[in-house]
């Protein structure tokens, strides 16, 4: 019997949605295949994080040491290692995050461990794992296999698997250690953290949303969707590339990196449905997208499609909205 | 300032019907069009920016076949001094493999600085960045939106979910993974590129790299390509652009919004 270890994701006394997500996917996989799971908390100290992860593995490995109350790839790599070498779990999970993209390739160099990365689905076949990604942003599946080893990195892309409100809570036992002596002196020093989500207008407040994305072609275009948000009462968001291109400021971006936002209606235009866009609409009642190619994976997600050009089914909503 | 910059050329796949090839390991390619990894544009862009204010040299590297010379060009376009192309044969590539080679060619250069894209637009792993740092032994930070010298560290930016940057000071010699909207990529022209054919072109054959075969073996396989399952998705809306849009403000009606 081998065992699941879980690395838990925190920011700024919050442990994040991502970790039960991982816990609650590492418990489903221990059950198949009779392992233990294990959260593995690297925090600061008395982070109150303890109590709340024990309901949800079997055990608790905690370091509580305020060096690790924020996120640093030195340390964290160097405790996970030792820990991993110790230990030899059999699948390690980690989020595909901001965290996950620092740490896990370097964990996977340093260990020796082969890695997999924003990994939709997670089996195992004949004792070994096997996962399930996306490439080419969502347009296609894969299913990936590992080469043998003692043990295995995956990180789990967000909202992949959703914990239910009621699950069953364990009563994992807490194990409690102190840092290891002669930690390497880390190469990063935080110095702050900068809140980029602020504005003129808060797109998480709109009940209507006219959403543009890098289908939209040029800057010029965007005037003409603004009019048409404008003669429907509507706020106008958007996708990172038309932030990246300075088209609209950082406040419009809808996404993992911008903001989640729940309107009853969510009108996107041009926008393909890359998981960290659509990570952002889980909230949104209904969502109508209009993309000129029919597989685009938005489709996937929406309540409602349209297969054609954004400025037609545009142009015909405003002279409709205009007359009317 | 020396920086290292490695690039990927991508096929472009957007508005394309991807086809799965005879094998199930891919897409077919014949038809598609390929481009620069857009994250890898905004790396080429910040490493000359921070070129034309310090000095130094930027070099491009890629691991590819000749047709991926095109990008090298494109870099030397914007202002890289030198190029490597890395020959991989017909040997399969997985970001540890594609990090070993990386490794090995950077190893001996001289740099203070390697920057990559946060993830390439074709695998999207986000994986050969801080796994091409560890080999050498590098400070790290990935989904970089910013970056500032200051004598032998870095001020930089890092990007993280929800709306919050944060701030940190780095040691050089770092490898940073940059996310798009970093600067402004700058345009380059047909006669931009035709003159950059003069710059350094050098091609290097992976087996002439001294790698062993373990670091030349994948450690993940893809077993199958599939497109997604049709089981799920929207309720289509055929019709004119007129229909359509009366049905659309028909639905935004009926769900509670007055428009
Ligand atoms: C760490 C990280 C964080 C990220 N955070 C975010 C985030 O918060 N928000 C976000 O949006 N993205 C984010 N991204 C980027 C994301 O991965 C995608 O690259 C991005 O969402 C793509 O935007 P898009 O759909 O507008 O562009 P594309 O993917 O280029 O899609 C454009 C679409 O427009 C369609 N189109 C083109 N012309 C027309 C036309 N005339 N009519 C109709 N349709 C047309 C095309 O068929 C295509 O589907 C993040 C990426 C990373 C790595
Ligand atoms: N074949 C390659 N040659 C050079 N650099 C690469 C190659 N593949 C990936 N990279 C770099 O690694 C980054 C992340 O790629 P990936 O881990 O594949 O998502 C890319 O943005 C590139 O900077």
């Amino acid at each position: 019997m081998g065992e699941i270890f879980v690395v838990v994701e925190h920011r700024k006394g919050e442990i994040r949605e991502i970790t039960f997500e991982m816990l609650f996917k590492a418990r489903e996989l221990c059950q198949t295949s009779s392992h233990n799971l294990t959260a593995i908390l690297l925090g600061g100290k008395n982070s109150g994080f303890v109590d709340d992860l024990a309901k949800w593995a079997d055990r608790v490995i905690a370091f509580e040491d305020n060096r690790l109350e924020i996120f640093n790839a030195d340390l964290y790599k160097e405790i996970l290692d030792r820990l991993i070498r110790e230990h030899t779990p059999f699948l390690t999970l980690m989020g595909h995050t901001s965290w996950g993209m620092d740490l896990a390739p370097a964990l996977s160099i340093r260990t020796g461990l082969p890695l997999a990365t924003d990994c939709v689905d997670i089996q195992t076949e004949d004792g070994r794992p096997m996962v399930f990604r996306q490439i080419y942003s969502g347009k296609l599946f894969s299913k990936v296999s590992f080469k043998e080893s003692p043990g295995y990195l995956i990180t789990v892309r967000p909202g992949a698997f959703l914990p239910p409100d009621d699950v069953e809570e364990s009563q994992g036992k807490v194990v409690r250690q102190e840092l290891p002596a002669g930690l390497t002196e880390p190469k990063k020093e935080f110095i702050e953290f900068v809140d980029t989500g602020a504005g003129d207008i808060d797109i998480a407040q709109a009940e209507l949303l006219v959403s543009i994305g890098r289908g939209v072609g040029e800057e010029e275009n965007i005037a003409t969707i603004r009019e048409l948000a404008d003669l429907m009462g509507a706020t106008l968001s958007c996708s990172r590339p038309v932030v990246d291109k300075n088209w609209l400021p950082k406040f419009h971006q809808v996404g993992t990196s911008g903001k989640s936002v729940k309107p009853k209606v969510y009108l996107a235009f041009g926008i393909s449905g890359a998981f960290q866009h659509v990570a952002g609409i889980t909230g949104a009642g209904t969502v109508i997208a209009i993309n000129k190619d029919r597989k685009a994976p938005i489709f996937r997600v929406a309540d409602y499609g349209i297969a054609d050009d954004l400025f037609k089914i545009a142009d015909s909503l405003k002279e409709k909205l205009g007359n009317g | 300032m020396n920086i290292i910059v490695c690039i990927k050329r991508v096929p472009l796949t957007q508005e394309v019907d991807l086809e799965v090839d005879e094998l199930k390991k891919g897409v077919k390619k014949d038809a598609l069009a390929y481009v620069i990894n857009d994250w890898d544009n905004y790396a080429v862009e910040e490493a000359v920016l921070l070129q034309e204010k310090f000095g130094g040299t930027v070099t491009a590297i890629t691991i590819g076949d000749e047709d991926d010379e095109e990008i090298l060009r494109r870099a030397l376009a914007m202002g890289a001094d030198k190029s490597i192309r890395i020959e991989p044969g017909e040997r399969e590539l997985d970001g540890f493999v594609i990090s070993k080679i990386l490794a090995k060619t950077i190893r001996d250069l001289e740099y203070d600085l390697i920057l990559t894209g946060v993830q390439a637009d074709d695998d999207n792993a986000a994986m050969v960045g801080t796994m091409l740092a560890e080999e050498l032994g590098l400070s790290h930070a990935a989904v970089v939106t910013g970056m500032e010298p200051e004598g032998s560290d870095a001020i930089i930016r890092v990007e993280l979910e929800g709306g919050m940057d944060e701030v940190s000071k780095i040691k050089l010699p770092s490898l940073l993974t940059i996310q798009t909207g970093i600067n402004e990529p700058r345009y380059v022209s047909i006669m931009g590129i035709r003159k950059a054919r003069k710059k350094e072109l050098v091609v290097i054959n992976v087996e002439d790299l001294g790698l062993s075969e373990d670091d030349l073996a994948q450690r993940t396989m893809i077993e199958e390509v599939f497109l997604p399952p049709e089981t799920e998705g929207a309720e289509m809306i055929e019709g004119d652009p007129s229909s359509v849009a009366s049905q659309i403000i028909q639905i935004i009606k009926e769900k509670g919004v007055s428009i």
